[in-house]
């Protein structure tokens, strides 16, 4: 388990971990790549609507799962959120607008995402990518 | 690769070239400045390569449209060119690759305007 400050540059730490996850076992590049970026739309909404972009508050990581699925957890220090509240990004009216992706983006690109209240509060993210057979699932097979 | 955005003109086209990651904390604000800044200059005709691009996530497409609504609203054109398979991925699921003039050479997007 990781705990990050909640600042923008600890994206490139909890990236580095992924690779190095990914490199031991042995996911494959393209995998890597669209998990990599659904662990920056966790991290990103944790720092900045979780945390509020407060460095005393913390983003804790976790990466693990068996030898099928990769398992990412992420939680905050906030207030925790209804995920019900967040817009259809691909209704014709938030088309244009210029946030409301991120957890759109965690669902395209992982099999697996929920959302949970923390025992101590805030919320806790947890994403699995399968990885049996087909580790090249990514946009292509969607 | 450290994020880096730099301008070029070809004729009164004006070419936004970016690298590295435009992410949220990193390139996402150096583009909506780059743009801002042609666009206030009186620049009508922007065209983003997107060629070295490693990475984009929702903030960096978020600051893509926002370029692209400032830019329509003061009576320009934004274009994009050179897009990556992975970035072109991006914009194709949230559906805003069709939002977009998109070009695969630098050649034909220059000639569109």
């Amino acid at each position: 388990m990781l705990w990050l400050s909640s600042r923008y540059e600890n994206l490139e730490l909890g990236q580095a971990v992924l690779e190095y996850v990914c490199r031991v076992r042995g996911i494959e590049n393209d995998a890597e790549h669209w998990i990599g970026v659904a662990l920056r739309e966790a991290l990103a909404n944790a720092i900045k609507h979780g945390n509020r972009q407060d460095p005393s508050r913390r983003v804790m990581l976790t990466l693990g799962g068996s030898t099928d699925d990769l398992e990412i957890v992420v939680g905050d220090e906030g207030e925790g959120f209804e995920t019900a509240a967040v817009a259809d990004p691909l209704a014709p009216e938030n088309q244009m607008k210029t946030s409301g992706r991120g957890i759109f983006y965690m669902k395209t690109f992982m099999d697996d995402v929920t959302f949970s209240r923390g025992a101590r509060g805030g919320t806790i993210l947890t994403m699995r990518k399968h990885l049996g057979g087909d580790q090249k699932k990514g946009v292509q097979a969607r | 690769m450290k994020t880096t955005v730099t301008t070029r003109d070809v004729g009164d086209v004006k070419i936004v070239e970016l690298h590295g990651k435009i992410t949220i904390g990193a390139g996402d604000l150096q583009m909506r400045e780059a743009i801002h800044t042609a666009v206030s200059a009186g620049a009508t005709k922007l065209l983003i390569d997107m060629k070295d691009v490693t990475t984009i996530d929702s903030s960096g497409v978020g600051e893509l449209v926002g370029c692209y609504t400032t830019a329509t609203h003061k009576g320009a054109k934004l274009k994009l060119v050179n897009l990556p398979p992975k970035i072109s991925d991006v914009l194709t699921v949230t559906q805003l690759i069709t939002v977009f003039d998109v070009f695969t050479n630098e050649k034909d997007a220059l000639a569109s305007f």
